[in-house]
């Protein structure tokens, strides 16, 4: 048992283990997960959403023309270069 | 106050159709199947406004109670033998998820040999799911503590489901005479089901977490924290019930346990034949007394060792077999709680009535004057006495 | 029929979750979420979604979200759609709760069937969605009744002696659609627009309604976490995975495949049938797959136009 975290004793915890916060996995960064990461040629995107519509970790952000890339959140999985269709996204391996 | 003809099965169904229940979802099996049946007749009638649920099986029944319960609202089911083992994976769900449902369970027999009789087995091999567990003598009791139930399972000190169990057949089919209250009275006493959480979409819950090794224990702690809690909320229910009904309810019950030197320990109906046959044996000077466990689970240690301590030997009464364990399940729970006195009373196991066989006067009787013998001497002649099989 | 850009950016499936990269059912859980109407309840059950989504004390879901156990999915939500009337009915509650159950194959196919099909029977108003990626993925891939002909799973693994699964793919269309339901579908993720329309038609669906969505597992399919929706097209493309619905009994092909790619094109793009190809190139096998592919694609054909 990690000592770094204090975790709560069954005292203060909520019966049941009901979580109350809603989304509260925001709390926890996937993105050190990756070992590619997607980078998107703004000129390129025609803001299709095709990237944003099939990334599993809700990790592509919509802008007003084009679509950013949340690092927090994303795993690298390389859906969203895959399936633009201007190629306007590439993987390139993660920096240490 | 009405006296009606009722069996234990209908006197459930009855309590239910008084107690304001949102939801039923339940499945058939004898020697329940009179509650379903009778609580099917209310909802067809209009007599009630419960949603009642045909699941298909007796996991689905529990499963959708749980469902329903988590929404918010008041649930009940009911089930015997089979059935219960069926569901023995929700029953820890249930009480996990801190569900106040209330089940009636018809106490039957548990395969193999197939036997659709009264014993004890089946809720035995399920005493450590979590639930609170009540064993009633006759059908005034299965209405009296199915009313109390609801009110003890949704106290928010406890937020535990709850069991009511009655004999099968011996308790479920026999026709008896139950002081029913009027529906405003009972209204008034459960009223309507204040549930801690609810599934609002305007505040998004989750339940059903995953928790690791770092989080299980803990919420498994405050489950006994919550079963600790019983004895102080029951208590309080049965007073309340009392200053409505006239009845007094308490953890157990007692005969002759002032100046016991013999006494015998059991659950359910067993307890009205012992009485019985205690009374006619005091009569003759005997010194013995019955006690009569309402509260199984949790285990009133205390009041049982209290009701126990002075009593020179005595019979634990159990319906079911605990196969390789050295006693069956309530002797082993009694010795536990008496471990701890200076001077013990000698004990030995009945293990009786499996399979519905039937328990006679005379039978008790004959281990009253064991009881009596070791009481005398101090020594016991069997370790477990097997009463009613045929060698 | 909607437009992405008409779709609401609100992610009610939150980022965070600990499903694998390139995970179908992220993908699944976010299209789903788009195609509500209003508030929604999700049951779920044991499986990856759940597991990977609700680690105590984080939760990826901004709804009201459910799990109990592994084939009651259906049985629970059952339970909370009666009792969201019960206590309508008394007061309690004023608005109506869609209520929506998501699990596995697992959990749908094999375990949870009689749960589905007692809650089909009884009619309660919810939908259903099957996210099918053709294994017991969450336990480490083994076989379930929707894994397909001739794949590699842990307790149906290619050996020297049997070559992956034996057993066809269940039909559990067929099965759904025999309960009289109002409304049965297939989909792909790969086609998000007809799957974010299936759902809502099934949630507006006055009864039950069950989608079976395909879900690629790029661990379980043995694939490159970056094909994971291309798959799921190839799949559709090769009419390996018909997609189509059944409503009030008539069948539709929604999307027609006029000329289908070969389904040793979408079998050579798995691990999970690499046996078929290394170290023997089994004609045999793959040209048995074709030919029930072809023989399916034919029944479900003529189920459309006899209805």
């Amino acid at each position: 048992m990690t000592l770094e975290e204090k975790k709560p004793g069954w005292k203060s915890l909520l019966m049941g283990a009901v979580v109350v916060e809603p989304g509260s996995s925001l709390r926890y960064k996937t993105g050190d997960w990756r070992a590619f990461r997607p980078l998107v040629e703004k000129e390129k995107c025609v803001n299709c959403l095709f990237c944003w519509i099939y990334c599993p970790d809700a990790a592509i952000v919509r802008r007003e023309k084009w679509v950013e890339v949340n690092y927090d959140y994303c795993k690298g999985c390389g859906i969203c270069a895959k399936e633009c269709p201007k190629e306007a996204i590439r993987m390139v391996e993660e920096q240490k | 106050m009405t006296v009606v003809g009722m069996t234990g099965d209908e006197a459930v169904a009855y309590a239910v159709k008084q107690g304001k229940v949102d939801v039923v979802a339940a499945y058939p099996i004898t020697p329940q199947t009179i509650m379903v049946e009778r609580f099917s007749k209310y909802v067809a009638d209009g007599e009630v406004e419960t949603e009642y649920v045909c699941v298909e099986s007796e996991h689905s029944a529990l499963s959708a109670c749980v469902g329903a319960s988590l929404t918010g609202a008041r649930v009940f089911t009911a089930t015997a033998s089979q059935g219960l083992a069926l569901m023995h994976e929700m029953l820890y769900i249930a009480s996990g998820l801190r569900c106040p449902i209330v089940m009636g369970v018809a106490n039957r027999a548990l395969s193999a040999p197939i036997n659709i009789h009264g014993d004890h087995s089946d809720m035995m091999g399920s005493r450590d799911s979590g639930w609170i567990q009540i064993y009633v003598e006759n059908a005034q009791e299965a209405y009296d503590w199915t009313i109390q139930a609801f009110k003890i399972a949704e106290d928010k000190d406890v937020q535990l489901p709850v069991s009511v169990n009655l004999d099968g057949f011996i308790l479920s089919h026999s026709l008896e005479g139950v002081d029913v209250l009027e529906d405003a009275v009972v209204s008034r006493f459960l009223q309507l089901r204040k549930p801690l959480f609810t599934l609002d979409p305007d505040k998004p819950i989750t339940v059903g977490a995953l928790c690791l090794p770092d989080y299980y224990f803990e919420f498994k702690r405050q489950q006994v924290e919550a079963m600790l809690n019983v004895p102080r909320v029951l208590g309080k229910v049965n007073k309340e019930y009392g200053s409505v009904t006239g009845r007094s309810y308490g953890v157990l019950d007692t005969f002759g346990m002032e100046d016991a030197q013999a006494a015998i320990i059991c659950l359910g109906s067993t307890a009205g034949t012992a009485r019985e046959v205690a009374r006619k044996l005091r009569a003759q000077g005997k010194k013995v007394g019955v006690v009569k466990l309402w509260l199984y689970r949790p285990f009133p240690t205390e009041e049982v060792s209290a009701a126990l301590k002075h009593v020179k030997a005595l019979a634990v009464f159990d319906r079911a077999i605990g196969f390789g364990a050295p006693y069956g399940a309530l002797c082993s729970d009694v010795v536990s709680a008496l471990h701890g006195l200076e001077v013990s009373p000698k004990i030995f196991n009945v293990i009786y009535g499996l399979g519905g066989r039937d328990i006679q006067p005379s039978d008790i009787e004959f281990v009253f004057n064991e009881t009596l013998e070791a009481a005398r001497t101090g020594v016991v002649k069997e370790d477990t006495m097997f009463l009613g099989v045929r060698e | 029929m909607v437009t992405l850009k008409e779709l609401s950016t609100e992610e009610l499936f939150a980022s965070g979750h600990r499903l694998c990269a390139g995970c179908g059912e992220g993908i699944i859980n976010r299209m789903t979420l788009k195609a509500l109407r209003g508030p929604t309840v999700i049951v779920a059950a044991t499986g990856c979604n759940e597991v990977a989504s609700t680690i105590y004390p984080y939760t990826s879901w901004r709804l009201p979200w459910v799990h109990v156990a592994f084939e009651n999915a259906a049985a629970v939500a059952s339970g909370i759609e009666t009792a969201y009337k019960a206590m309508a009915k008394r007061g309690a509650w004023s608005k109506h709760v869609d209520v929506i159950a998501m699990a596995g194959d697992g959990g749908t196919y094999d375990i949870g069937i009689q749960a589905l099909s007692g809650a089909m029977e009884r009619g309660h108003d919810f939908l259903y969605i099957c996210v099918d990626n053709e294994a017991y993925m969450n336990t480490g891939i083994q076989r379930s009744g929707a894994t397909p002909r001739g794949a590699d799973t842990t307790t149906s693994p290619a050996g020297n002696v049997i070559l992956g699964k034996p057993e066809w793919k269940k039909d559990l269309i067929g099965i759904c659609a025999a309960h009289g339901i109002e409304y049965v579908a297939t989909a792909s993720p790969a086609y998000w627009n007809d799957f974010i329309t299936k759902v809502r038609k099934g949630i507006e669906v006055n009864g039950p309604a069950v989608i079976d969505v395909l879900s690629p597992c790029p661990l379980g399919w043995r694939h490159d976490s970056s094909l994971s929706v291309q798959l799921v097209r190839l799949a559709v493309e090769t009419r390996y995975f018909p997609v189509y619905e059944v409503e009030k009994g008539k069948y539709k092909l929604n999307i027609n495949v006029v000329k289908p790619k070969p389904v040793e094109e979408f079998l050579k793009a798995q691990g999970r049938f690499a046996h078929l190809f290394k170290p023997t190139y089994r004609k045999d096998v793959i040209d048995e797959i074709q030919q029930n592919v072809d023989d399916n694609w034919n029944r479900i054909q003529k189920l459309t136009t006899q209805s």
